[in-house]
Protein backbone atom coordinates (compact mmCIF):
# COMPACT_ATOMS: atom_id res chain seq x y z
CA UNK A 1 0.00 0.00 0.00
CA UNK A 2 1.35 3.38 -0.76
CA UNK A 3 1.04 6.28 1.77
CA UNK A 4 2.69 8.49 -0.85
CA UNK A 5 1.47 12.07 -1.49
CA UNK A 6 0.41 11.78 -4.87
CA UNK A 7 -3.02 12.98 -4.93
CA UNK A 8 -3.80 16.37 -5.88
CA UNK A 9 -4.13 18.15 -2.56
CA UNK A 10 -7.29 20.37 -2.18
CA UNK A 11 -7.29 24.02 -1.21
CA UNK A 12 -9.33 26.13 0.87
CA UNK A 13 -10.96 27.73 -2.45
CA UNK A 14 -11.44 24.44 -3.86
CA UNK A 15 -13.30 23.29 -0.88
CA UNK A 16 -15.39 26.36 -0.37
CA UNK A 17 -16.03 25.47 -4.73
CA UNK A 18 -17.22 22.02 -3.96
CA UNK A 19 -19.55 23.54 -1.29
CA UNK A 20 -20.90 25.14 -3.97
CA UNK A 21 -22.54 21.84 -5.33
CA UNK A 22 -24.91 21.68 -2.19
CA UNK A 23 -26.99 24.67 -3.60
CA UNK A 24 -28.15 22.68 -6.27
CA UNK A 25 -30.11 20.53 -3.67
CA UNK A 26 -30.70 23.49 -1.90
CA UNK A 27 -32.19 25.23 -4.58
CA UNK A 28 -34.45 22.21 -5.62
CA UNK A 29 -35.73 21.43 -2.12
CA UNK A 30 -36.78 25.24 -2.25
CA UNK A 31 -38.40 24.93 -5.76
CA UNK A 32 -40.64 21.31 -4.99
CA UNK A 33 -40.77 22.12 -1.49
CA UNK A 34 -39.38 19.32 0.18
CA UNK A 35 -38.71 21.14 3.68
CA UNK A 36 -34.91 19.93 4.05
CA UNK A 37 -33.30 23.00 3.54
CA UNK A 38 -32.38 23.82 6.71
CA UNK A 39 -31.81 19.70 7.33
CA UNK A 40 -29.32 20.11 3.74
CA UNK A 41 -27.64 23.28 5.52
CA UNK A 42 -26.80 21.71 8.75
CA UNK A 43 -26.00 18.47 7.66
CA UNK A 44 -22.91 20.03 5.46
CA UNK A 45 -22.22 22.42 8.21
CA UNK A 46 -21.74 19.17 10.70
CA UNK A 47 -19.85 17.24 8.08
CA UNK A 48 -17.53 19.78 7.20
CA UNK A 49 -16.43 20.77 10.38
CA UNK A 50 -16.45 17.32 12.19
CA UNK A 51 -14.19 16.15 9.33
CA UNK A 52 -11.99 19.00 9.13
CA UNK A 53 -11.53 18.66 13.77
CA UNK A 54 -11.26 14.66 12.92
CA UNK A 55 -8.36 15.66 10.32
CA UNK A 56 -6.50 17.36 12.93
CA UNK A 57 -7.41 15.27 15.54
CA UNK A 58 -5.64 11.96 13.62
CA UNK A 59 -2.98 13.80 12.29
CA UNK A 60 -1.33 14.85 16.07
CA UNK A 61 -2.38 10.93 17.23
CA UNK A 62 -0.55 9.90 14.09
CA UNK A 63 2.49 11.45 15.33
CA UNK A 64 2.00 10.61 18.86
CA UNK A 65 1.79 6.92 18.74
CA UNK A 66 0.35 6.93 22.40
CA UNK A 67 -2.00 3.81 23.25
CA UNK A 68 -3.66 5.63 25.63
CA UNK A 69 -4.84 8.24 23.46
CA UNK A 70 -5.71 5.42 20.82
CA UNK A 71 -7.65 3.65 23.25
CA UNK A 72 -9.46 6.42 24.53
CA UNK A 73 -10.34 7.45 21.02
CA UNK A 74 -11.53 4.35 20.01
CA UNK A 75 -13.97 4.30 23.04
CA UNK A 76 -14.97 7.28 21.78
CA UNK A 77 -15.83 6.50 18.05
CA UNK A 78 -17.45 3.01 19.42
CA UNK A 79 -19.67 5.35 22.31
CA UNK A 80 -20.54 7.63 19.27
CA UNK A 81 -21.38 4.66 16.95
CA UNK A 82 -23.39 2.98 19.76
CA UNK A 83 -25.51 6.05 20.71
CA UNK A 84 -26.50 6.37 16.70
CA UNK A 85 -27.66 2.46 16.29
CA UNK A 86 -30.15 3.72 19.04
CA UNK A 87 -31.28 6.95 17.95
CA UNK A 88 -32.79 5.54 14.80
CA UNK A 89 -34.37 3.03 16.57
CA UNK A 90 -38.24 3.54 17.38
CA UNK A 91 -38.56 1.78 20.75
CA UNK A 92 -36.23 2.44 24.07
CA UNK A 93 -35.63 0.03 26.85
CA UNK A 94 -33.77 0.74 29.70
CA UNK A 95 -29.80 -0.58 29.33
CA UNK A 96 -30.43 -0.11 25.56
CA UNK A 97 -27.35 1.84 24.97
CA UNK A 98 -25.26 0.05 27.37
CA UNK A 99 -26.30 -3.24 24.76
CA UNK A 100 -25.22 -1.53 21.98
CA UNK A 101 -22.16 0.15 23.16
CA UNK A 102 -21.12 -3.78 24.32
CA UNK A 103 -22.12 -5.46 21.26
CA UNK A 104 -20.33 -2.79 18.83
CA UNK A 105 -17.20 -2.56 21.28
CA UNK A 106 -16.81 -5.88 21.71
CA UNK A 107 -17.82 -6.97 17.96
CA UNK A 108 -15.48 -4.02 16.29
CA UNK A 109 -12.77 -4.39 18.42
CA UNK A 110 -12.32 -8.73 18.42
CA UNK A 111 -12.78 -8.23 14.45
CA UNK A 112 -10.37 -5.48 13.90
CA UNK A 113 -7.83 -6.02 16.21
CA UNK A 114 -7.52 -9.95 14.92
CA UNK A 115 -7.22 -8.63 11.35
CA UNK A 116 -4.77 -6.02 12.59
CA UNK A 117 -2.28 -9.09 14.73
CA UNK A 118 -3.67 -11.83 12.40
CA UNK A 119 -4.23 -11.04 8.66
CA UNK A 120 -2.50 -7.39 7.85
CA UNK A 121 -0.15 -7.88 10.72
CA UNK A 122 0.45 -4.32 11.44
CA UNK A 123 3.98 -3.88 13.59
CA UNK A 124 2.88 -3.20 16.34
CA UNK A 125 -0.72 -3.83 15.95
CA UNK A 126 -2.01 -0.48 17.60
CA UNK A 127 -0.32 1.43 14.97
CA UNK A 128 -2.91 4.75 15.01
CA UNK A 129 -2.52 4.86 10.65
CA UNK A 130 -3.84 1.70 10.64
CA UNK A 131 -6.38 1.00 13.68
CA UNK A 132 -8.14 4.09 13.59
CA UNK A 133 -9.47 3.90 9.82
CA UNK A 134 -10.39 0.36 9.99
CA UNK A 135 -11.65 0.37 13.22
CA UNK A 136 -14.01 3.40 11.88
CA UNK A 137 -15.08 1.56 8.79
CA UNK A 138 -16.23 -1.28 10.85
CA UNK A 139 -17.80 0.59 13.08
CA UNK A 140 -19.65 2.94 10.54
CA UNK A 141 -20.74 -0.13 8.77
CA UNK A 142 -21.86 -2.40 12.63
CA UNK A 143 -24.19 0.26 13.70
CA UNK A 144 -26.80 0.60 10.71
CA UNK A 145 -26.79 -3.23 11.11
CA UNK A 146 -27.48 -3.07 14.68
CA UNK A 147 -29.85 -0.02 14.22
CA UNK A 148 -31.77 -2.74 12.07
CA UNK A 149 -31.35 -5.56 13.88
CA UNK A 150 -32.43 -4.16 17.03
CA UNK A 151 -35.73 -1.97 15.53
CA UNK A 152 -36.87 -4.96 13.54
CA UNK A 153 -36.85 -7.61 16.30
CA UNK A 154 -38.76 -4.58 18.68
CA UNK A 155 -40.97 -4.41 16.00
CA UNK A 156 -41.88 -7.80 15.46
CA UNK A 157 -41.78 -8.79 19.04
CA UNK A 158 -44.48 -6.35 19.45
CA UNK A 159 -46.74 -6.71 16.35
CA UNK A 160 -46.41 -10.50 16.64
CA UNK A 161 -47.30 -10.70 20.97
CA UNK A 162 -50.11 -12.77 20.31
CA UNK A 163 -48.46 -15.32 18.72
CA UNK A 164 -45.56 -15.35 21.38
CA UNK A 165 -48.17 -15.81 24.77
CA UNK A 166 -49.56 -18.25 22.19
CA UNK A 167 -46.61 -20.67 22.23
CA UNK A 168 -45.62 -19.74 25.90
CA UNK A 169 -48.98 -20.39 27.08
CA UNK A 170 -48.56 -23.78 25.24
CA UNK A 171 -45.47 -24.49 27.31
CA UNK A 172 -42.86 -23.17 24.88
CA UNK A 173 -39.81 -21.48 26.78
CA UNK A 174 -38.78 -17.87 25.98
CA UNK A 175 -36.16 -19.19 23.14
CA UNK A 176 -38.73 -21.27 21.16
CA UNK A 177 -41.41 -18.57 21.61
CA UNK A 178 -39.16 -15.91 20.27
CA UNK A 179 -36.97 -17.76 17.88
CA UNK A 180 -38.60 -16.78 14.43
CA UNK A 181 -38.44 -13.06 15.82
CA UNK A 182 -34.77 -13.29 16.87
CA UNK A 183 -33.93 -15.01 13.30
CA UNK A 184 -35.47 -12.35 11.38
CA UNK A 185 -34.26 -9.47 13.07
CA UNK A 186 -30.43 -10.92 12.02
CA UNK A 187 -31.26 -11.60 8.72
CA UNK A 188 -32.80 -8.41 8.07
CA UNK A 189 -29.47 -6.73 9.21
CA UNK A 190 -27.71 -8.65 7.37
CA UNK A 191 -29.08 -8.16 4.13
CA UNK A 192 -27.59 -4.32 3.70
CA UNK A 193 -23.62 -5.93 3.99
CA UNK A 194 -24.59 -8.96 1.75
CA UNK A 195 -26.13 -6.71 -0.81
CA UNK A 196 -23.21 -4.31 -0.66
CA UNK A 197 -20.71 -7.45 -1.17
CA UNK A 198 -23.25 -8.65 -3.90
CA UNK A 199 -22.30 -5.75 -5.92
CA UNK A 200 -19.17 -4.33 -5.06
CA UNK A 201 -16.62 -3.62 -8.01
CA UNK A 202 -19.62 -4.00 -10.40
CA UNK A 203 -21.67 -1.24 -8.90
CA UNK A 204 -19.58 0.88 -6.09
CA UNK A 205 -16.11 1.33 -5.91
CA UNK A 206 -15.69 1.44 -1.91
CA UNK A 207 -14.18 4.95 -0.06
CA UNK A 208 -10.98 3.49 0.99
CA UNK A 209 -9.96 1.80 -2.42
CA UNK A 210 -10.72 5.39 -4.11
CA UNK A 211 -8.62 6.81 -1.94
CA UNK A 212 -5.54 4.63 -2.12
CA UNK A 213 -6.06 4.73 -5.60
CA UNK A 214 -5.97 8.77 -5.44
CA UNK A 215 -2.88 8.50 -3.38
CA UNK A 216 -1.23 6.13 -6.34
CA UNK A 217 -1.47 3.05 -5.05
CA UNK A 218 -1.89 0.21 -7.72
CA UNK A 219 -5.60 -1.16 -7.97
CA UNK A 220 -4.74 -4.38 -8.01
CA UNK A 221 -2.93 -3.56 -4.00
CA UNK A 222 -5.76 -1.33 -3.70
CA UNK A 223 -8.68 -4.20 -4.07
CA UNK A 224 -7.03 -6.35 -1.82
CA UNK A 225 -7.29 -3.59 1.56
CA UNK A 226 -10.51 -3.74 0.23
CA UNK A 227 -11.43 -7.57 0.30
CA UNK A 228 -10.08 -7.76 3.67
CA UNK A 229 -11.93 -4.89 4.82
CA UNK A 230 -15.46 -5.96 3.68
CA UNK A 231 -15.00 -9.99 5.58
CA UNK A 232 -14.05 -7.59 8.15
CA UNK A 233 -17.22 -5.42 8.10
CA UNK A 234 -19.03 -8.74 7.67
CA UNK A 235 -17.77 -10.79 10.38
CA UNK A 236 -17.86 -7.98 12.98
CA UNK A 237 -21.81 -7.00 11.44
CA UNK A 238 -22.49 -10.78 12.22
CA UNK A 239 -21.10 -10.82 15.67
CA UNK A 240 -22.56 -7.45 16.55
CA UNK A 241 -25.98 -7.73 15.03
CA UNK A 242 -25.96 -11.29 17.16
CA UNK A 243 -24.93 -9.69 20.81
CA UNK A 244 -27.68 -6.83 20.56
CA UNK A 245 -30.44 -9.13 19.56
CA UNK A 246 -29.81 -11.45 22.10
CA UNK A 247 -29.28 -9.18 24.29
CA UNK A 248 -32.50 -7.35 23.55
CA UNK A 249 -34.49 -10.42 23.54
CA UNK A 250 -33.35 -11.60 27.09
CA UNK A 251 -33.85 -8.10 28.49
CA UNK A 252 -37.49 -8.36 26.75
CA UNK A 253 -38.41 -11.80 28.23
CA UNK A 254 -38.20 -13.20 32.00
CA UNK A 255 -35.72 -16.09 33.22
CA UNK A 256 -39.25 -17.39 34.07
CA UNK A 257 -40.29 -17.32 30.59
CA UNK A 258 -43.04 -14.35 30.62
CA UNK A 259 -42.77 -11.61 27.51
CA UNK A 260 -41.47 -8.46 29.23
CA UNK A 261 -42.67 -5.98 26.50
CA UNK A 262 -43.84 -3.77 29.32
CA UNK A 263 -40.46 -3.10 29.23
CA UNK A 264 -40.47 -1.50 25.93
CA UNK A 265 -41.31 2.34 25.39
CA UNK A 266 -42.83 3.99 21.96
CA UNK A 267 -40.56 6.82 20.78
CA UNK A 268 -43.36 9.47 20.25
CA UNK A 269 -41.58 12.61 20.86
CA UNK A 270 -38.86 14.08 19.11
CA UNK A 271 -35.71 13.76 20.95
CA UNK A 272 -33.05 16.56 21.63
CA UNK A 273 -30.57 15.05 19.03
CA UNK A 274 -33.23 14.29 16.39
CA UNK A 275 -34.24 18.22 16.95
CA UNK A 276 -30.54 19.19 16.17
CA UNK A 277 -30.08 16.80 13.15
CA UNK A 278 -33.02 18.80 11.83
CA UNK A 279 -35.55 15.09 12.07
CA UNK A 280 -38.20 16.86 14.66
CA UNK B 1 -66.30 -22.86 46.75
CA UNK B 2 -66.33 -26.24 47.67
CA UNK B 3 -64.60 -28.28 45.39
CA UNK B 4 -67.33 -31.12 44.03
CA UNK B 5 -65.69 -34.33 45.10
CA UNK B 6 -64.00 -34.97 48.53
CA UNK B 7 -60.29 -37.10 46.92
CA UNK B 8 -57.22 -34.40 46.80
CA UNK B 9 -58.29 -32.13 43.79
CA UNK B 10 -56.37 -32.15 40.79
CA UNK B 11 -56.21 -28.84 40.86
CA UNK B 12 -56.00 -25.56 43.43
CA UNK B 13 -55.76 -21.70 43.64
CA UNK B 14 -55.58 -20.40 47.51
CA UNK B 15 -55.85 -16.89 48.36
CA UNK B 16 -54.63 -14.95 44.99
CA UNK B 17 -54.68 -11.81 44.50
CA UNK B 18 -53.86 -10.19 41.09
CA UNK B 19 -50.69 -7.80 40.16
CA UNK B 20 -52.85 -5.10 38.65
CA UNK B 21 -54.55 -3.36 41.30
CA UNK B 22 -55.82 -0.24 39.17
CA UNK B 23 -59.03 -1.47 38.87
CA UNK B 24 -61.89 -3.72 41.09
CA UNK B 25 -61.07 -6.84 40.64
CA UNK B 26 -60.48 -10.77 42.41
CA UNK B 27 -59.02 -10.65 45.44
CA UNK B 28 -58.39 -13.48 48.12
CA UNK B 29 -59.65 -15.87 45.38
CA UNK B 30 -59.32 -19.67 46.24
CA UNK B 31 -61.14 -22.64 44.41
CA UNK B 32 -60.23 -26.23 43.40
CA UNK B 33 -60.73 -28.34 40.20
CA UNK B 34 -61.14 -32.12 40.86
CA UNK B 35 -61.26 -34.42 37.51
CA UNK B 36 -64.16 -33.84 35.34
CA UNK B 37 -64.75 -30.49 36.80
CA UNK B 38 -66.21 -27.76 34.21
CA UNK B 39 -65.65 -24.38 36.13
CA UNK B 40 -67.46 -21.74 34.60
CA UNK B 41 -66.23 -18.48 35.19
CA UNK B 42 -69.24 -15.82 35.56
CA UNK B 43 -68.68 -12.17 35.55
CA UNK B 44 -69.49 -9.10 33.62
CA UNK B 45 -67.23 -7.36 31.23
CA UNK B 46 -63.83 -6.04 32.73
CA UNK B 47 -63.74 -8.50 35.86
CA UNK B 48 -60.98 -9.91 35.23
CA UNK B 49 -62.03 -13.12 33.57
CA UNK B 50 -59.20 -12.76 31.66
CA UNK B 51 -56.36 -11.46 34.28
CA UNK B 52 -57.45 -14.45 36.63
CA UNK B 53 -56.59 -17.01 33.21
CA UNK B 54 -53.56 -15.48 32.67
CA UNK B 55 -52.48 -15.65 36.05
CA UNK B 56 -53.22 -19.04 36.53
CA UNK B 57 -51.33 -19.99 33.46
CA UNK B 58 -48.56 -18.21 34.79
CA UNK B 59 -48.36 -15.48 32.03
CA UNK B 60 -48.65 -13.32 34.55
CA UNK B 61 -47.57 -12.84 37.93
CA UNK B 62 -49.70 -13.43 40.57
CA UNK B 63 -48.85 -10.86 43.57
CA UNK B 64 -49.58 -13.35 46.45
CA UNK B 65 -51.25 -16.60 46.24
CA UNK B 66 -50.67 -20.61 45.71
CA UNK B 67 -51.25 -22.57 42.51
CA UNK B 68 -51.25 -26.34 43.37
CA UNK B 69 -51.62 -28.86 40.41
CA UNK B 70 -51.09 -32.33 41.00
CA UNK B 71 -49.21 -31.72 44.10
CA UNK B 72 -46.71 -29.03 42.21
CA UNK B 73 -46.50 -25.89 42.50
CA UNK B 74 -45.58 -24.01 39.23
CA UNK B 75 -42.02 -22.86 41.11
CA UNK B 76 -41.41 -26.79 41.50
CA UNK B 77 -42.53 -27.41 37.97
CA UNK B 78 -40.78 -25.14 36.37
CA UNK B 79 -42.83 -22.45 34.25
CA UNK B 80 -43.02 -24.54 30.71
CA UNK B 81 -43.91 -27.31 32.58
CA UNK B 82 -46.56 -25.58 34.72
CA UNK B 83 -47.87 -24.40 31.54
CA UNK B 84 -47.81 -27.82 29.58
CA UNK B 85 -50.30 -29.05 32.48
CA UNK B 86 -52.40 -25.56 33.42
CA UNK B 87 -52.67 -24.75 29.22
CA UNK B 88 -54.83 -21.46 28.28
CA UNK B 89 -56.47 -21.47 25.24
CA UNK B 90 -57.17 -17.50 24.60
CA UNK B 91 -59.65 -15.65 23.21
CA UNK B 92 -57.58 -14.68 20.44
CA UNK B 93 -56.53 -16.79 18.27
CA UNK B 94 -52.44 -16.37 17.00
CA UNK B 95 -51.88 -18.71 13.96
CA UNK B 96 -48.52 -18.69 12.45
CA UNK B 97 -47.51 -19.08 8.25
CA UNK B 98 -48.18 -22.32 7.18
CA UNK B 99 -50.76 -24.58 7.24
CA UNK B 100 -53.20 -26.29 9.36
CA UNK B 101 -51.04 -29.47 9.80
CA UNK B 102 -47.62 -26.94 10.40
CA UNK B 103 -49.40 -25.01 13.30
CA UNK B 104 -50.73 -28.05 15.11
CA UNK B 105 -46.84 -29.63 14.45
CA UNK B 106 -45.07 -26.27 16.00
CA UNK B 107 -45.74 -27.24 19.57
CA UNK B 108 -44.68 -31.07 19.74
CA UNK B 109 -41.55 -29.87 18.41
CA UNK B 110 -40.76 -27.93 22.18
CA UNK B 111 -38.86 -29.15 24.40
CA UNK B 112 -41.50 -29.34 26.83
CA UNK B 113 -43.48 -31.69 24.32
CA UNK B 114 -40.98 -33.39 22.38
CA UNK B 115 -40.86 -36.50 24.28
CA UNK B 116 -44.41 -36.32 25.52
CA UNK B 117 -46.55 -35.85 22.82
CA UNK B 118 -46.57 -36.57 19.31
CA UNK B 119 -48.46 -36.36 16.06
CA UNK B 120 -51.40 -38.29 15.81
CA UNK B 121 -52.67 -37.72 12.72
CA UNK B 122 -55.70 -40.33 13.05
CA UNK B 123 -57.09 -38.61 16.37
CA UNK B 124 -57.02 -34.97 15.03
CA UNK B 125 -58.77 -36.25 12.05
CA UNK B 126 -61.55 -37.80 14.36
CA UNK B 127 -61.88 -34.85 16.28
CA UNK B 128 -62.13 -32.44 12.70
CA UNK B 129 -64.94 -34.99 11.95
CA UNK B 130 -67.08 -34.79 14.87
CA UNK B 131 -66.76 -30.71 14.34
CA UNK B 132 -68.46 -31.68 11.24
CA UNK B 133 -64.78 -30.96 9.13
CA UNK B 134 -63.02 -33.37 6.96
CA UNK B 135 -58.74 -33.77 6.78
CA UNK B 136 -58.77 -31.05 4.18
CA UNK B 137 -58.96 -28.80 6.69
CA UNK B 138 -55.23 -29.78 7.44
CA UNK B 139 -53.73 -28.14 4.39
CA UNK B 140 -55.77 -25.21 4.38
CA UNK B 141 -53.47 -21.89 4.72
CA UNK B 142 -53.79 -21.61 8.72
CA UNK B 143 -53.87 -17.19 8.19
CA UNK B 144 -56.27 -17.23 5.93
CA UNK B 145 -59.03 -19.38 8.22
CA UNK B 146 -62.07 -17.35 9.35
CA UNK B 147 -62.27 -16.41 12.77
CA UNK B 148 -64.63 -19.24 14.06
CA UNK B 149 -61.70 -21.90 11.85
CA UNK B 150 -59.23 -20.04 13.77
CA UNK B 151 -60.71 -21.13 17.10
CA UNK B 152 -61.22 -24.80 15.80
CA UNK B 153 -57.74 -24.90 15.12
CA UNK B 154 -56.94 -22.97 18.55
CA UNK B 155 -58.68 -25.58 20.69
CA UNK B 156 -57.30 -28.80 18.70
CA UNK B 157 -53.63 -27.73 19.38
CA UNK B 158 -54.29 -27.45 22.53
CA UNK B 159 -56.11 -30.48 23.34
CA UNK B 160 -53.93 -32.54 21.70
CA UNK B 161 -51.03 -31.63 24.37
CA UNK B 162 -52.63 -33.42 26.74
CA UNK B 163 -53.07 -30.66 29.29
CA UNK B 164 -54.49 -31.78 33.10
CA UNK B 165 -56.22 -28.38 33.19
CA UNK B 166 -57.26 -26.28 30.08
CA UNK B 167 -58.03 -22.54 30.21
CA UNK B 168 -60.88 -21.75 27.92
CA UNK B 169 -61.13 -17.69 27.49
CA UNK B 170 -64.21 -17.89 25.37
CA UNK B 171 -62.67 -19.88 23.45
CA UNK B 172 -65.89 -21.01 21.17
CA UNK B 173 -67.24 -17.20 20.57
CA UNK B 174 -66.21 -17.24 17.03
CA UNK B 175 -67.94 -20.93 16.63
CA UNK B 176 -71.67 -21.35 14.75
CA UNK B 177 -74.23 -22.73 16.77
CA UNK B 178 -74.04 -26.15 15.73
CA UNK B 179 -69.63 -26.17 15.69
CA UNK B 180 -70.03 -24.57 18.94
CA UNK B 181 -72.28 -27.82 19.93
CA UNK B 182 -70.07 -29.85 18.50
CA UNK B 183 -66.99 -28.68 20.45
CA UNK B 184 -69.08 -28.78 23.43
CA UNK B 185 -69.63 -32.40 23.16
CA UNK B 186 -65.91 -32.79 21.93
CA UNK B 187 -64.72 -31.73 25.18
CA UNK B 188 -66.90 -33.45 27.19
CA UNK B 189 -65.13 -36.90 25.58
CA UNK B 190 -62.01 -35.42 26.04
CA UNK B 191 -62.23 -34.51 29.38
CA UNK B 192 -63.64 -38.17 30.56
CA UNK B 193 -60.83 -39.55 28.71
CA UNK B 194 -58.44 -39.18 31.93
CA UNK B 195 -58.26 -36.79 34.83
CA UNK B 196 -58.54 -33.83 33.68
CA UNK B 197 -60.62 -30.15 34.02
CA UNK B 198 -61.29 -27.41 32.52
CA UNK B 199 -62.01 -23.75 33.16
CA UNK B 200 -64.66 -21.72 31.25
CA UNK B 201 -65.57 -18.43 30.33
CA UNK B 202 -68.53 -17.49 28.23
CA UNK B 203 -70.81 -14.50 28.05
CA UNK B 204 -73.75 -17.10 27.18
CA UNK B 205 -75.43 -17.78 29.96
CA UNK B 206 -77.13 -20.56 28.29
CA UNK B 207 -73.96 -22.12 27.43
CA UNK B 208 -72.50 -22.44 31.04
CA UNK B 209 -75.43 -23.52 32.29
CA UNK B 210 -75.35 -26.07 29.35
CA UNK B 211 -71.72 -27.19 29.66
CA UNK B 212 -70.53 -26.55 32.98
CA UNK B 213 -70.91 -28.36 36.50
CA UNK B 214 -69.94 -25.55 38.59
CA UNK B 215 -69.73 -22.02 38.60
CA UNK B 216 -67.39 -19.34 40.08
CA UNK B 217 -69.28 -15.68 40.42
CA UNK B 218 -66.20 -13.63 40.00
CA UNK B 219 -67.26 -10.05 42.08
Amino acid sequence: MSMGTGAIAISNGQLAASASLILLNIVLSTVLRLGLGRSLLLASGRMVVQLLLIGQVLQWLFLQQNPGLILALSLLMALMASLAAVHRTRHRFAGIYWQSFLSITASAALVTGLAMAGIIRVQPWTTAQYWIPLLGMVLGNTLNAISLGLDTLMERMLSQRAILECALSLGASRWEACRPQVREAIRVAMIPTINSMMVMGLVSLPGMMTGQILEGALPSAAVRYQIVILFMINSATALGVTAIVTLAYLHLTSPQHHLRLDRLQRLDQPTMKRMLQGKG
Amino acid sequence: MNGSSTSMPLFSAHALEPIQTGRACWQQLSFSLHKGDRLGLVAPSGAGKTLLLRALAQLDPLRSGELCCRGASPGKLGMTQWRAMVMLVAQRCAVTPGTVEDNLRLPLQWRQHRHQASWQRATIVAWLEALGRTSDFLGWDAEQLSGGEQQVLNLLRALQLQPVVLLLDECTASLDPSTCRAMETLLLRWLSETERACVFTSHDPDQIERFCNRVLALP
